[in-house]
């Protein structure tokens, strides 16, 4: 979550959720494409990911969304049955199933990530199904997965600052240095990757 | 590149948070130790000598040559060591999965530190009648003592300090670690490049399905079952095509496919293989599309026969994944609902994630 989002959100104007949509090439790419051909509006929250196919998914893209800064994912593909490479839309809707069962065990609301299936003529549904799921995730309010795990290993660094400290205050234990850690450091304070605004 | 090193390097072995498999494993070596302990002069390892920490830290910054740190980072005293063995050593190595990617102790990232406590200290085969919890300072007559205290999560060796080398495996093939031994300590002598900075030692590139002798077909199944709930196993097909949930798939190979040759799925401790961030986010991928098509209800059906499937693909690598553990309340937010690590306010009506099995400590991941 940027710093001004959070800040939007503090002052209590509206959340503008980040969300990353995964589209494929036949059909709900198309969909998108003919809701903007036909000058059919919809929030511009939801950035477009355009892959071959939707069974093209790796449960990866989605995680690393979540890990990254976006608040909701959709994933949309043709419809069952009208698959460009027959099957693989039904490959990814038991990925899928299996996905958000998971991350609602690791704590993240199911309604973040969602499913949209789409022809290549359904650029109205495609609008309209985008602007329900903004709304759904809007209510949600921020993920802010960076936030959070960065805070845990922000609290890291402040634990062993804490611990070297009170050790050499102490005298009893030996004081072990303070130094700051680099390289692959969680508590450095390096920018996470955000979705782009 | 090639280092200067002295005609016996040394080496020193730590243990983190772990449970001390690694230094078995080590050990496990057989007579094979003794080539180890002349070719390298061992300067500190708890598990069989008396090294102080004191003496660790009058060595002079990168006198140990090589250091096989296992166990992951727990407290501050596990977050300390990982630093001042960084300072003494030249080479850091994160010695199996703990160090590499949390491993078990990492499924504790899936619990707050209050739960964890409650369910070491508490709960029906502990009796604990005064409620006791460890203290990290008590006051005697000839001063306070003091226990590390525990992070509010468990992290992996190279989250905390920079790793030159990793050897994965719960723990490391024995014949593995003498060939990771055997490398090291020719290329201190110069006689071998020495392996580039973030090398995999000590195992393969590709996947356990690779090693695995069993036949493979496409998948298609209608459930998953549990090894125990099946007669007979057919000792020669794969075993996912058989409804056990195996994680071969999307663990590193090295071991030499030791578990499903026995009859056992991989459970993952090698691993995820090259290329792939995420191992378990890949054997979900795995486990989602072998079950047969249908429409959404009936597929989750047949998916519920998956059981724990977080403590099932991120058996390993959950505290090295992509979300790192689940989301817990911050200590900032008073406890309560699933906060949203940002301080916001939860909106009323939002579903609190609930119901799926606990994998961590309390109720244990199904075998």
């Amino acid at each position: 979550m940027s710093d001004q989002t959070r800040a939007a959100a503090a002052d209590g104007s509206r959340f503008e959720p980040v969300i990353l949509g995964f589209t494929c090439n036949w059909c709900s790419y198309r969909a998108a494409d003919l809701a903007g051909t036909a000058r059919i509006g919809y929030p511009p929250n939801i950035r477009l990911v355009r892959l071959m196919c939707s069974g093209r998914l790796d449960p990866t893209f989605v995680l690393a969304a979540f890990a990254r800064g976006a608040d909701g994912v959709v994933v949309s593909g043709c419809w069952p049955g009208e698959c460009h490479y027959q099957v693989q839309n039904l490959r990814m809707l038991g990925r899928f199933l299996l996905l958000r069962r998971t991350i609602a065990r690791l704590g993240i609301e199911p309604a973040r990530l969602q499913l949209v299936w789409a022809s290549a003529a359904e650029g109205q549904r495609f609008a309209r199904e985008i602007a329900r799921i903004t709304e759904e995730v809007r209510a949600l309010g921020p993920l802010g997965w960076s936030a959070a795990t960065d805070g845990a290993a922000g609290d890291l660094a402040g634990v062993l600052e804490a611990a070297a400290g009170a050790e050499a205050a102490d005298g009893a234990a030996p004081a072990l240095p303070a130094e700051p850690v680099d390289g692959a450091d969680p508590a450095s304070p390096a920018e996470p990757v955000e979705v782009a605004r | 590149m090639t280092v200067d090193a002295p005609a016996r390097p040394r080496l020193a072995v730590y243990w983190a948070a772990a449970c001390g498999g690694c230094d078995i494993a080590i050990l496990n070596l057989h007579e094979r130790i003794l080539d180890v302990a002349s070719a390298f002069e061992i300067v500190f390892w708890p598990a069989v000598m008396d090294v102080k920490y004191a003496d660790v830290e009058a060595m002079l910054d990168g006198w140990i040559d090589l250091c096989l740190f296992t166990g992951s980072i727990r407290s501050t005293e596990n977050a300390a060591l990982a630093r001042l063995l960084r300072r003494k050593a030249r080479f850091l190595v994160a010695f199996g999965s703990c160090a590499g990617e949390g491993c078990i102790p990492g499924l504790a990232n899936l619990s707050s530190l209050d739960d964890l406590l409650e369910a070491a200290f508490e709960g029906p085969s502990t009796d604990n009648p005064d409620h006791l919890r460890p203290v990290e300072t008590w006051p005697t007559p000839s001063g306070d003592l003091h226990l590390p205290s525990l992070l509010p999560r468990l992290h992996t060796l190279d989250q905390v300090v920079p790793v030159d080398w990793t050897v994965p495996g719960c723990p490391p093939e024995s014949a593995r670690i003498a060939e990771v031994v055997t490398l090291a300590a020719a290329a201190f002598r110069g006689d071998v490049p020495v392996p580039p900075a973030g090398a995999v030692l000590g195992a393969g590139h590709s996947t356990v399905c690779d090693e695995c002798l069993r036949e493979r077909h496409p998948k298609s199944i209608d459930g998953f079952t549990r090894i125990q709930a099946l007669e007979t196993i057919d000792p020669r097909l794969c075993l996912l095509e058989q409804g056990i949930p195996c994680n071969g798939s999307a663990t590193r190979d090295g071991c030499g496919a030791l578990c499903p040759a026995a009859g056992a799925p991989c459970i993952g401790c090698y691993g995820a293989p090259d290329g792939v961030r995420d191992a378990g986010a890949r054997l979900l991928a795995a486990f989602g599309s072998i079950i047969g098509e249908g429409d959404e209800s009936d597929i989750e059906r047949r998916q519920a026969t998956l059981l724990d499937p977080v403590g099932r693909a991120y058996r390993f690598g959950l505290a090295r994944s992509l979300l790192g553990g689940a989301r817990l309340p911050h200590a900032a937010d008073g406890g309560g609902a699933p906060g949203n690590g940002a301080g916001v306010p939860v909106p009323a009506g939002v579903p609190v994630p609930a119901g799926e099995p606990v994998s961590a400590g309390v109720g244990g991941a199904e075998r």
